[in-house]
Formats: C-alpha cells, structure tokens, sequence
C-alpha cells in the first residue's frame, strides 16, 4: 500500500519560496491502477519523484508498505527502489551503451540476482523482442525501446510501478500498444501502477484518476472501471 | 552488489567510452614512460658501474699528483713491489702533435704509459690487439679524430716535441674515460720510456701522473691506505680505490637521475591534470545513465564504485603502455647518451622499475580521476525525469568529506611522489612546492583570463568574436584545464631552450672578447722574444705577451703553509685547493679589460726596495685564504722565498678567453725569476693558422698551440652532443602536453557540438561557426602560451643563477617560436575535436531536443 500524508513540497529561489505541491493525502491500495492528471505545471513530475522516494518532501510524508521513505537515507530509498519500484519514463531512459538485455538485467544484477539472464530474456520475449535482446537501443525503434523500458520496470517483479507520460514519445498507435501491454502486466502480476499525464484519454484507462491543479488535488475519484472491466479490456 | 557482477556491469557499461577513456587515461603514459625509462637506465647503469668499477680505475688503487712524485715516496712504493704488489704508470700532459707527412699539426693529451698498463680492463684498439703492441717500440696509438684533424693514416710518423712515433693503431674503447673528453683534445699513448726524448716536460709544463697499484690479499686497499695516508697527504697525491670510484660514479648516476625525475615526476602531474580534465568530460556524458542506475535502485556507493573499477582499468592500460614506451626508451638511452658515459652500459628489463612506474601511474590517474567521479554521487534519480545542465546535475554539498578526502590524496600523493624521488624531504617538498607554484601561477592566470574576458568584451566587437571570447567564461568553460595544459608544456619546452641560448651565449662571448684566433702556450722564457719574431715575420699580429710564473704558498703573515690548512683563527679552516695549488702568476702595473678592482689601490710600479713588493689578489682567493690588505704573503718560486704585500683585491671575468691570474705582482718582484710565456697572436686567412702552427712546432717543439676556432668547432660539437639530447627533453616535454590537451579539449566538446549544431539552426554558415570556434581558440592558445613563456622566463632565470651560475638574457626568439607552435597545436587539436559540428546538420539539434 501507498499513502501520501499531507505532503507539502517547496523550491527556494532566491528570498521566495514557492510551493509546488501543497497538502496531498491519499492512499493508494495494493494492485491498483491510478492515473495523475493536471495540466503543466500542475506538480504531476514532483508528485511521482516524492511518491518514487527520488526526492523528500518538505513536509509530509509517504509510506510504502508501512515505512516512511522520507526517514530513509538515499542508499536505503535506492535498495527500496532496486526491491520494490519500477519505471517507465516518457524518454525512455534506456543505457545507450547496454544491449535490451542488458538493459533490462540491471536492476537484476544490482541486488545480485544470479538468474538474470534467463529472467531478462523471457521478459523480453513477453513484451514482444524475444528476437531483439542483443540490439543497442539506437538500433530500436521508440515503440520497441519502450517495451524495452517496460520489461525492464518488471525484471525485479516490482510492487508498484511508475509510468511518467509512457506513452508522450510514442504515435497513437504504438501508444496504444504500450498501455495495453501495462494493463496486462498490471493484471497478471497485481502491480500496482501510477500513471502520470496529461493525456485525459490515457487517463481514462485507470480504476482512479487523481487529479492536480496548481500544486494541490483537486478531484480524487474512481472512474467506476471494475478491475473486471480493466481485465476484460486488456484481455 | 557482489564484486563478480560488479565488475561485468562496469566493464559493459564502460562499451562505448572505453576508447575516450583510455585517451584520457593516455595522458599519464608518457609520464610512466619517462620514470620506468630512467629508473630502468639508471639501475642499469649502476650495476654496470659495480661489475666494471675495477676496470674503470685500472688497478686496486690509483694515486695521482699534479706534481713528480717525491723521492721517498718512490722509494717507497718500490718497495711493496717485493709484497707482491704491481705498479704501473701513466704521465698525461698536452702538447702539439705534428704530423710529418701532411704537416696537418693538433694540440693533444699525450698520455705515456709503462708496461702493464692498466691492470683491469682492456683497451680496445683498431686493428685489434695493437694495445700489447704500443711498448715494443717508439710507437703511438692514438684517437681517430687526431687521424682526421691532421689527414693521416695508419702507418704514419708523429712528431711529439723531439721524438718520432709511429701510429700502429687508433683507439675504440678506452675504460673510464668520456668519449666527449677526446673532443678537446685527441688522445696519444706512447710508451713512458721515450718521454724523455719529446723533452716536452720541461719548467712549468703541466702534466698529471697517475700511478695504479695491483694489490696482493696480503695488502688489501684499506691497508695500503692506513700505511701511506699520512705520506700520501704530505705528498699532496690523491688516492682513489674502486669502492670510492664505484661510490662516486653511483652518486653521479644518482644525481643525474634525480634531475632526470624531476622531469618525470612533472611529466606524470601533467599527465594527472589531462586525466582530470578528460575525466571530468567523460563525467558529464554519464549523467544519464548515473540517473536511471540509481532510479533502478543502484546507491551512490554501487555507482561510484561501477566508474572507478573502468577508471582502474583504463588507468592500468594507460600506465602499461607507458611502461612498454619506456623500455623502448631505456634501450636507446645508451646510444644517445654513449658520449658521455664512461663505461658500457648493459641493458636489462629492471621489473622493479616496471613495476613502480605502472603503480605510480595507476594511482596518479586514479587520484587525479577520482576528483570529477565522486561528482557522480551527486547526480540525483530526479534526473530521470527532469533533466537539468550538467553542473546542475553534478553539484553536491558544499563541505563534502569524500572530496575534501580525495583533495587531501591528491595534494599529499603529490608531496610524497617528491619526496621519494628527491635525495632530502626538503627537496621533495621544495620540488612539490614548485609545481604547485608553476600551477597555481597557470591558474590564477586563466581565471584572471576567464572573468577579464566577461568585462573585456563589447558589443561593437564582430558576432564570431565576442562568441568566441564569450566562450572563455560561460559554465563550463575549458579555459583554465586548457591554459594549464598548454601552458605547462610550453614552460617545460621554452625553458630548456631559455637554458641552452643562455650557455650558448656565454660561449660566444668568450671567444669574441679577444682578437686573437691562436694561442700559444708552454713558450719557455728565452723562446718568447724569437717566437714573437717568428710570429711578426710571418706577417701577423702579436696580441699579447703575458709572462708567468709558476710558485705556492709558503706562509701568510708569518704562518707557514702546513699550518694554514688546520689554522682556525682569523674564520676557520682554509680550503685545502688554496693552499696547496701551485698559482701561475704575472707581473705587470696595471690591470688589464677582464678585471675591476674591488678593494685597495692596484700597484702602479712606484714602489722601490727595500719596501716588499705589491701583489693584487683575486677576491675569491682572498676569501679563501682569509686576506685583509695589508697582509703579507711569502711565495716559495722555485724554491726562492719572495715576499709581498697585498694591496689590492680584483674580480676577474673568467669567461674571458684570455689568460687571467689569480695573483698580479708587481713587475719588479717577477722580472728576474724563471718563466714561461702565454703569447695571443691574431693569424688571418685560409690556411695560415696551420702554417704558422707547423712552422712554430716545427722550430719549438715543446711549444703547445691552440687555434681558437677549433676550439670553437669543438665547443660547437660538444654543444651538438648536448643540443640532441635538448631536443629530445623539447619533443618530450611536447609530446606531454598534447594527449592532455586533446583530454581538456574534448571535455567541451559536447557543449560546443550543442551550440554550433543550435547556431546553425538560428542561421550561422559554417564559416561563422568556423570562425568562432578560431576565435575561442587562438585566445586560449596565446594566453596558454604567453603564460607558459612568462613562468619559464623565471625558471631558466632561476636555473642559470642558482645551477650555472651564469648572467641570464631572456631568449624570445626561441620563446615566440614554441609559443606560435603550441598556440598552432592547440587551434589544430580545438578545430579537429569540434569538427563534427561541422559535419551535423541543424536537424541534430531538433532530434536531440
């Protein structure tokens, strides 16, 4: 479970201080998919990298499975991360000198997990590139380093998965593709997903839709999608 | 993490950088290659010294003198013959050699050898074999240049004084001796037994007699010195046994390879610097990649450690490479170098060399990498979602611990490296000192370049130009690693250049002072009126007659001799030079163009007995022997007692060719007394210095002379000896600077590929672009330059007042000419890293975006 505790986040500048994000609860249940929505500016990115634990709040807190991320030093959040988190971002964020398998090894090697390989191949082959794990990223298309990407945020088979605009880069097409691989993992494995966007139709996908505006939640409601509807429609 | 997966993340992550970081990582190659070279070539050389020290003395022990031996000391000697003890001789003395056939004359050292001459090592002679051959009659083996200088041959008789020899045979390898040494003077050995009959040691002359000793167990070296010390001492014969030859060669080797270190040392910090700057480039292509591992969950430690392990790596590739360089280098060093080596120097691969060069060069690079990596701990996973610029992304706490820990390494690594090279911690600290002063200086300069330009430049100024001048304080910039690295290479290049016109100057200035071109010497006291005849019926000019006369010291202001040299009244013991050396004075009232009086009045000839005579001291004598004016010396003149007053004290210009006298005396105490004359003569056009050189031989035999500009030739080729091993100091110390300015260079170079490919978008032709990037670097390239010029300025300054000992005259000719050629390299290696901005289209920039 995922909860925000009346976070508050502030940046300085100069002699002002301005807050970006103000006094956000809410909670987030096991196996959910929720979708933040806002227009630019709004504190979706902010929002993410605090829920993430890639950034502390100034005030508040958020809890993962009962413990406080912001009590945490940053190697710690980062082992949490490596133990519990995937990404997928709006770039893609692929290491431009690791081939898609070895892309998607890394969290595995990272806490030293000895079945990598075999792991990383049949991720790969779920998402579609079961014949493209040797290529670089340069040699793949946005779409296919996206699944790349996607493959990669399930490698340590995380709890809960963070999806920063995963389909912004991507033609309509392909975007449609992405989503549906996301809800089909999202059934299949219980993941728990945050979708960050603005794209209201993407949005329209998820059980929930939190939406932000100005730095604080403006709306918080269930788009009455049954989780068996969410299946159906993935299926 | 475990280790295993560590290292096979670091080593895949590292795919596409590996060949920029080992051209980062390059930059301390030739600083290995520099200390495994010279520390290969000096253990080399050292356990040459110990396997030849015997050969290079030629016997146990060797006892020389200025002067004959005294009878009882002879006698003596004689006697250890019935021990069982070898003696053997050789008389070394200069004198012209004439070569009857041709005529072709040449001063040279005449060394005359008894049989069993030298007991240790083996004199290697063309044709062969001819060394056993030289006592069995009145025969000469002699250097090949003699046989060049006078057009000879193999075969050919030699007059030496009166006496007839025959070449049979020139000489290879002669053992402990220089080759350069036989550039001032050809060598001729003949047997002892005929030196008689060349009558050339006559009153005056000047020859040194070595004596070599073969011992018996009976009577090892320590021995032999405890029974003859004292009579050796009173002799005033020097003895040297193979253990101080040893001792005093391996301090000389040492010496030099200090020296030599220095350069090293220098060349591996330089070499740091480009790993640093090039380092910190391959830093910021790494953000992104820093920023998903961490949001993948790596800790900052797991990063830190993925960058340092390809560090290592790429670090031990580097050193590696330049540890082979500096093999090739150790096994040319002996060729270059031959001339100046008095033994053989056998090559092997010295592994502790090795070993210490690649593990100093790893951690020079590691330590100088570590500076920018430890950035990477600061790199956030926010990155991943919203990028910010490089120094953005890398900037971390103001007070962090890691890097003031890795600060601390460095400036203490830095220290230690020398104070392990240097003979003293105090050097080690002075030399550590002087680089972080050279730094330092090439630093302030750079900032004081960096924020001169932001108020410097004016919008009237053309577009390309204010960029370019722009370009040297935006964020980022590469103007201080760029200005440290250029100007560090020219302050090495034109200091050695700075040095070299320095002493080449003062060689000139010797040989111009004087009119004279031929110098005539060991002129016995009846030969100096007909000489001068002889000179003048030939048409020439006698520049100058100067009388001398050879005496000691017999007692100052009533002290005897012995005494002064334990006296410790009036400021401590006198050196020992000063008062056993036999002074070779003249007579005359007035002082002449090479000399400027420093205290008293200089005797004009008006004194008359019964009053002492006057005498005029070199001021370094008088400090030696503790003079006051006033105080009365007593010279022993060929066994005559004359005493003198000092009344005055001169500093003379030695650098003068000229003759020059520690001691003038009054005419009047001199005039009667044995002497020997120095005559200058001035012998103009092709071919009459030889004439004029054989017609006196051939008349006064034992009359030595000199052709000045042989002895310019001879400068002139001593010099060229010297100038290629310059050379190679220059090309090195270039060869240094360049792969640490390609690191500095290349660590803008993505900034600059985003903006020239972002000009063009906004409309820049190529040329524009072209321009502005010429602009940004003939500016870093001059102020590099100029700023390297300026520091070595000082530090040829500082060498030619501190080590030679000499006056020092800026050379800017060869300044400018390295300046123009640094400022070239860095334009060539800016324009050649930047040239993919040329190559990419504007629609990079849209990509990219």
């Amino acid at each position: 479970m995922l909860e925000a505790r009346q976070l508050r986040k502030e940046y300085r500048s100069g002699d002002h201080t301005l807050a970006v994000l103000r006094d956000v609860t809410f909670t987030i249940p096991d196996g959910a998919f929720v979708a933040v929505v806002g227009p630019s500016g709004s504190g979706k990115t902010t929002l993410l990298g605090l829920l993430a634990g890639l950034d502390v709040p100034s005030s508040g807190s958020v809890w993962l499975d009962g413990t406080d991320l912001g009590r945490l030093s940053e190697d710690k959040r980062a082992q949490l991360r490596g133990a519990k988190v995937g990404f997928v971002f709006q770039s893609f964020q692929l290491i431009p000198t690791l081939t898609a398998l070895e892309n998607v090894q890394v969290p595995l090697e990272l806490r030293g997990d000895d079945g990598a390989p075999a792991r990383a191949r049949e991720l790969l082959a779920r998402v579609g590139l079961g014949d493209r794990v040797d290529h670089f990223p340069n040699q793949l298309s946005g779409g296919e380093q996206q699944r790349v990407a996607i493959a990669r945020a399930f490698s340590n088979a995380p709890r809960l998965l963070f999806a920063d605009e995963p389909t912004g880069n991507l033609d309509s097409e392909t975007g449609e593709r992405i989503v549906e691989l996301l809800l089909t993992l999202n059934r299949e494995s219980g993941t728990t997903i945050v979708l960050v966007t603005h794209d209201l139709a993407l949005a329209g996908r998820a059980q929930r839709i939190i939406r932000l505006a100005d730095g604080v939640v403006v709306s918080d409601a269930s788009t009455e999608r049954p989780r068996s509807a969410v299946a159906s429609m993935a299926g | 993490m475990r280790i295993g997966p560590l290292l096979s993340l670091a080593w895949k992550e590292s795919r596409t950088a590996r060949r920029r970081l080992l051209l980062y990582m390059s930059s301390i190659s030739l600083g290995v290659a520099a200390l495994v070279a010279i520390d290969s070539f000096a253990s080399n050389t050292q356990r040459s010294v110990r396997e030849q020290a015997r050969a290079l003395l030629g016997g146990d022990i060797a006892l020389s003198s200025r002067q004959p031996f005294p009878k009882s000391l002879v006698v003596a000697l004689d006697s250890l013959k019935s021990e069982g003890v070898a003696l053997t001789e050789v008389t070394t003395f200069t004198s012209m050699a004439l070569l009857e056939r041709t005529g072709g004359t040449r001063l040279a050292q005449i060394r005359a050898v008894t049989p069993g001459y030298p007991f240790y090592g083996t004199i290697l002679t063309e044709p062969a074999h001819q060394w056993a051959q030289l006592q069995s009659g009145r025969f000469a083996l002699v250097d090949p240049s003699l046989l060049l200088a006078v057009n000879g041959r193999i075969g050919d008789t030699l007059a030496l004084g009166f006496a007839r020899f025959i070449v049979i045979g020139t000489l290879t390898s002669v053992p402990g001796d220089v080759g350069v040494s036989s550039a001032i003077g050809p060598r001729i050995y003949i047997p002892a037994r005929y030196t008689d009959e060349t009558s050339l040691l006559l009153f005056g002359s000047r020859s040194d007699r070595e004596v070599l000793l073969r011992l018996t167990p009976k009577l090892p070296a320590h021995l032999f010195n405890f029974r003859f010390k004292e009579r050796l001492e009173a002799a005033q014969v020097r003895s040297r046994t193979v253990a101080e030859t040893e001792f005093n060669l391996t301090q000389a080797i040492d010496q030099l390879r200090d020296f030599l270190s220095v350069i090293g040392l220098v060349a591996l910090l330089l070499g740091g610097i480009g790993v640093a700057s090039g380092v910190n480039a391959f830093v910021m292509r790494k953000i992104d990649t820093v920023a998903v591992l961490r949001c993948l969950g790596a800790t900052s430690r797991q990063v830190l450690a993925i960058y340092i392990v390809q560090a290592i790596a790429m670090g031990f590739l580097g050193a590696a490479v330049g540890a082979v360089l500096g093999v090739g280098i150790q096994l040319a060093l002996p060729s270059v170098l031959a001339d100046f080596l008095p033994l053989d120097v056998g090559i092997t691969l010295e592994s502790s060399a090795i070993l210490t060069g690649m593990l100093v060069g790893v951690w020079v690079a590691l330590v100088f990498a570590m500076r920018p990596l430890v950035a990477l701990r600061n790199v956030s996973p926010l990155q991943t979602l919203r990028r910010e610029s490089d120094a953005a992304a890398l900037r971390g706490a103001r007070v962090d611990p890691l890097n003031i820990l890795v600060s601390v390494t460095m400036v203490l690594s830095i220290a230690a490296l020398g104070v392990a090279r240097a003979d003293t911690v105090q050097q080690g600290l002075m030399f550590a000192a002087g680089i972080a002063g050279a730094v330092g200086f090439l630093y302030l300069t750079a900032a004081a370049l960096s924020s001169g330009a932001r108020r410097l430049v004016r919008p009237r100024w053309p577009f390309v130009l204010r960029q370019g001048v722009a370009s040297l304080y935006r964020p980022g910039n590469q103007t201080r690693s760029v200005v440290l690295a250029l100007g560090f290479g020219v302050f090495l290049m034109s200091t050695i250049y700075q040095v070299q016109q320095n002493l080449l100057r003062t060689v000139d200035v010797k040989l111009d002072a004087s009119r004279a071109n031929v110098i005539f010497f060991d002129v016995q006291g009846d030969q100096g009126e007909p000489l001068d005849s002889l000179v003048r019926a030939s048409g020439y000019t006698v520049v100058q007659r100067t009388p001398m006369v050879p005496m000691k010291v017999s007692s100052v202001n009533g002290v005897p001799a012995a005494r002064l040299l334990t006296d410790t009244t009036n400021g401590g013991r006198r050196p020992g030079w000063v008062v056993r050396r036999e002074f070779r004075s003249t007579y005359r009232d007035s002082l002449v163009a090479s000399e400027k009086l420093t205290a008293g009045t200089f005797h004009t000839g008006g004194s008359a007995a019964p009053a002492m005579p006057e005498v005029s001291v070199d001021k370094g004598v008088a400090r030696d022997l503790r003079l006051s004016l006033g105080d009365t010396i007593v010279w022993d003149v060929q066994s005559v007692l004359v005493p003198t007053r000092v009344t005055s004290f001169r500093e003379v210009n030695w650098t003068r060719f000229e003759p020059n006298f520690f001691v003038v005396f009054e005419t009047r105490a001199l005039d009667k007394a044995p002497k020997q004359f120095v005559v200058l003569a001035d012998v103009r056009g092709t071919g009459a210095v030889a004439r004029l050189q054989r017609d006196v031989v051939t008349r006064f035999p034992n009359v030595a002379s000199l052709d000045l500009t042989l002895i310019q030739q001879t400068v002139a080729n001593v010099l060229g000896k010297v100038t290629s091993a310059i050379r190679f100091m220059a090309a090195l110390s270039l060869a240094l600077g360049i792969p640490v300015l390609f690191s500095a260079v290349s660590a803008t170079r993505r900034e600059r590929l985003r903006e020239g490919v972002l000009l063009k978008v906004l409309g820049a032709t190529r040329r524009q672009v072209g321009r502005i990037m010429l602009a940004e670097y003939l500016l870093l390239g001059s102020l590099g330059s100029v700023a390297g010029v300026v520091l070595s300025v000082g530090g040829a300054w500082a060498l030619m007042r501190f080590v030679f000992k000499q006056p020092f005259v800026p050379a800017l000719v060869p300044a400018a000419l390295v300046a123009l050629l640094m400022i070239g390299i860095a334009v060539s290696i800016g324009m050649l890293t930047g040239r993919d901005v040329f190559r990419e289209t504007p629609m990079a920039a849209l990509r990219e975006a």
